[in-house]
């Protein structure tokens, strides 16, 4: 039983060690990526190749005073930064990166992830409606209509491969994709033609689900000031930041679980965590990439997008799916 | 429903070369100068604020007419002399004249606009730019330059 | 001021865009009656930055009014600057050399393309796209590092004089010149690759923000607004001045009226400045940069003077009435933006706020040029 706990806490420790630390090193990654593509170098002072800076930013955040603007609701104000860290935690203890490694494994693994992946539209709405900002308020209407909208064909795609590999735990899905590159999901096999489509159809839903560009309306900076979090300050700001570099590498895991065969390596050789972080790195890259290429799309762009364009694709992929199951 | 898919398919395409173009730029060297490490040397006619011009004696050329006070759209020049009599050989003679020298020339850079019309309206050449820019200060009474103590400053 | 805001669809609120708004480029403020996302009203309130040129105008000489035309419009800085010294050359009766008249046209042209590559990284940055802008000010810099060369300045040039120039080019600048234009045509074809092709970018402006060509005609709206509303009206065309009959260039003309035909008409002006400038290189003719004679002190005689000059962000007048003294009686400015930013209180109504957004970065404010 005292084992029992002991993992646990070792586990959550961990979830959020590596959460945190992500975060705050994905942040330097953006940072310096951003400058590499727009040819300067990005923070370079603090510690070689400006290591030290997310140190340095977390210091300055966390030293900062805690604004409650005026007329705010105190107690959303405050529960809404801790929303949007904590379930990004959670959603770590499930993720296998490797065959031993992972916190917990559950069944329900995808199901658990997708339950507090919807929590963030929730941190976002309360810290819209607790901050008594009328940008706030207008960024996360947009924000949970947004995520609303793309966790349907998200979940529709995830429908697909989970009638493919015929479980809904994560270890398995990737169990059932080891052996090199032809066995990935989204290879198009004979019962599934349209995997790269799906696969396409999931990373621009993981864009979306994640708010980050060319999808950030919650925080359109050009026009909402800086969306739901326009009042926050301080280490509000700072958790609500962390949250969404989590959110971004729960994703990025995500989409390697589902799509490109986990900790498996593309010859089929010498499996193991270093693939798993290899392909959530170059992932997160192409997040950061595109981030730094496109315009922001509108609202009703984003909506039509989604209902219009993704929402029927994954329909129809997964009905095709569903009848070729059958046949082969 | 064909142009629904063409639509989709002209939208990816030029995602992806956008996506091009930024990768490309990812490898090119950085353009820009780490600035406090590094500085750009200004151009010969950089106009900095304003500056005084020695004659061979070391001492101003500004015969204190006050062409350059006059012409300063914002008024931020001002500058005092004195007459001082001195004794010159003409014709074997000696002669009592009297010269303007110039005791202060004060530049309040707060409100010079760096138009250049004292440099220009100057006919003896005694006022020139700088080329200065390292101008930055919290306090306001950095930027009253005292012109002829700059002057001193540079030639000791 | 305690409780949650109440939205009822029956019911609007206020936004306060500005005067410190990321989108406003300035401290431009604009009341806006929203309904949800909707825009049912707005109003523009003008008047943070005022500072009174066109009184400085009055009470100063005129060649002490010289570096504050190049305070209005801190982008495109030369163009102004080239209005003020033509009306006071016709007033006061001065020769220009040819020499000064070509490098005018080369470097207000250069200055032009540098405020348009400005407005067009900004308005992306409107859209939510932030490389173009670093890409954009990266070639602007080599613009301004040409123009710094020759002028001395870097934004708030006061290069021309009465009459003339302040300096004459030497090989150096023509020659760098010379080797910006192949890159910046470059650099134009990789804007569109990244930019206009992009389907995200066209979603956002095509049939966006439509300003027809009555409503230019009613607010006096002029520049790239007009032409991108199919008004073929341009200064250097229509009312030739200085040497810009002897230049063969296009005037670009897009009849669609929506952000993305103004935005197009921008990107075409800059390849037609190319050509100016390539052309203005190759006749420009040897000789001095100011008049032999000059009037030492400038008093125009007593009458009215207007002059406009096609700037980067439309027809830009400026009009002196002198009483024969060296001041001028009445120094009145029409900036071209003034009446640009008009339209948008009608133009916007019932438009999305991030559609009106984007529109208002498609007509390419500079906030101190609207106040004065």
């Amino acid at each position: 039983m005292s084992l029992t706990i002991l993992n646990a806490v070792i586990a959550v420790v961990a979830a959020i060690a590596f959460a945190a630390i992500n975060a705050a090193y994905l942040v330097w990654a953006e940072r310096r990526g951003a400058g590499r593509i727009q040819r300067r170098p990005g923070p370079n002072v603090n510690g070689p190749f400006g290591l030290l800076q997310p140190p340095c930013d977390g210091i300055k955040l966390m030293a900062k005073q805690l604004m409650i603007p005026g007329g705010a609701d105190k107690a959303l104000f405050m529960v809404a930064p801790v929303l949007a860290m904590a379930p990004a935690i959670m959603s770590f203890v499930t993720i296998p990166f490797s065959d031993t490694i992972v916190a917990h494994s559950m069944n329900i693994g995808v199901l658990m992830i997708f339950a507090f992946a919807s929590m963030g539209a929730m941190a976002i709405l309360l810290a819209g409606w607790g901050s008594r900002s009328k940008y706030a308020v207008m960024a996360s209407v947009r924000a949970v209509s947004q995520n609303i909208s793309y966790e349907i064909p998200m979940l529709i795609t995830v429908i697909t491969i989970v009638m493919m590999t015929g479980t809904m735990n994560l270890a398995e899905m990737v169990a059932s994709q080891t052996g090199g590159i032809w066995h990935w999901n989204i290879v198009p096999s004979l019962s599934s033609p349209l995997m790269p489509v799906s696969f396409l159809l999931f990373f621009i839903c993981a864009l979306a689900e994640t708010n980050r560009a060319p999808f950030d309306l919650g925080e359109a900076e050009s026009e909402l000031v800086a969306g739901f979090h326009t009042e926050y300050g301080s280490m509000g700001f700072g958790l609500f930041f962390m949250g969404e570099y989590a959110n971004i590498v729960i994703g990025a895991s995500l989409i390697t679980i589902l799509f490109l065969g986990g900790w498996g390596c593309p010859l089929g050789l010498y499996p193991g965590v270093w693939w798993f972080l290899l392909k959530i790195y170059l992932l997160i890259f192409s997040f950061i990439w595109i981030r730094w290429t496109f315009p922001r799309t509108t609202i009703y762009g984003l909506l039509n997008l989604s209902w219009k364009i993704l929402i029927p694709i994954s329909l129809f992929n997964l009905l095709l799916t569903a009848g070729l199951l059958k046949v082969f | 429903m064909g142009a629904y898919f063409s639509e989709i398919f002209y939208g990816l395409k030029s995602l992806a070369i956008g996506l091009g173009v930024t990768f490309k730029e990812f490898f090119k060297p950085v353009v820009t100068v780490p600035y406090p490490y590094k500085t750009i040397k200004m151009t010969e006619r950089y106009r900095g604020h304003i500056e005084l011009i020695e004659n061979e004696e070391g001492e101003p050329k500004c015969v204190s007419c006050g062409m350059c006070q006059r012409a300063c759209p914002s008024g931020c020049i001002s500058l005092a002399s004195k007459s001082v009599e001195y004794e010159v050989e003409v014709k074997g003679e000696m002669k009592t004249k009297k010269k303007k020298v110039l005791t202060k020339y004060d530049l309040n850079f707060t409100t010079c606009s760096l138009c250049g019309q004292c440099v220009e309206s100057c006919n003896f050449g005694a006022v020139t730019f700088s080329k200065d820019y390292n101008l930055a200060s919290s306090r306001k009474e950095d930027f009253h330059f005292d012109l002829l103590k700059r002057l001193k400053e540079r030639n000791s | 001021m305690s409780g949650p805001i109440h939205i009822r669809p029956d019911e609007t609120f206020t936004l306060n865009v500005g005067p410190q708004h990321p989108a406003t480029h300035g401290v431009l403020r604009v009341k806006m009656e929203m309904d949800g996302e909707y825009i049912v009203k707005a109003e523009t309130v003008l008047g943070y930055i005022h500072r009174m040129h066109e009184l400085m105008g009055e009470n100063r000489t005129y060649p002490q009014v010289l570096p504050n035309l190049s305070r209005l419009d801190y982008l495109g800085a030369l163009g102004y600057t080239h209005g003020h010294v033509l009306v006071i050359e016709r007033a006061a009766g001065i020769e220009v050399p040819e020499r000064a008249e070509y490098i005018r046209a080369i470097t207000v042209e250069l200055n032009r393309i540098a405020s348009h590559l400005f407005w067009f990284g900004a308005f992306v940055m409107d859209l939510g796209g932030f490389t173009p802008l670093m890409y954009a000010i990266q070639d602007r810099e080599h613009i301004l590092d040409l123009l710094e060369a020759v002028t001395g300045s870097r934004l708030t040039y006061c290069y021309y004089r009465f009459g003339g120039l302040y300096n004459d080019v030497d090989d150096d600048f023509i020659a760098a010149t010379k080797a910006v234009i192949p890159m910046l045509r470059k650099s134009l074809k990789k804007y569109d690759a990244l930019v206009t092709g992009n389907i995200i970018f066209m979603k956002r402006l095509e049939g966006i923000g439509p300003i027809s060509a009555e409503m230019c005609r009613k607010y006096g709206a002029t520049g790239p607004v007009a032409r991108g509303a199919g008004i073929d009206f341009d200064v250097r065309k229509n009312e030739p001045y200085s040497v810009y009959p002897e230049f063969d260039f296009d005037v670009p003309v897009y009849h669609e009226c929506d952000s993305l035909a103004r935005y197009k008409v921008r990107m075409d002006e800059m390849e037609q400045s190319l050509r100016i400038i390539e052309q203005g290189i190759e006749k420009l003719p040897d000789g001095p940069i100011m008049p032999k004679k000059k009037p030492k002190l400038i008093k125009p005689p007593k009458g009215d003077y207007y002059q406009a000059v096609e700037t980067a962000r439309g027809s830009f007048g400026i009009r002196i009435v002198s009483d024969g003294t060296k001041n001028a009686y009445r120094f009145k400015l029409r900036s071209p933006t003034y009446s640009n930013m008009s339209l948008f209180d009608e133009a916007c109504e019932g438009m999305m706020i991030m559609d009106a957004l984007a529109m208002m970065g498609s007509l390419d404010l500079v906030i101190p040029e609207i106040d004065r």
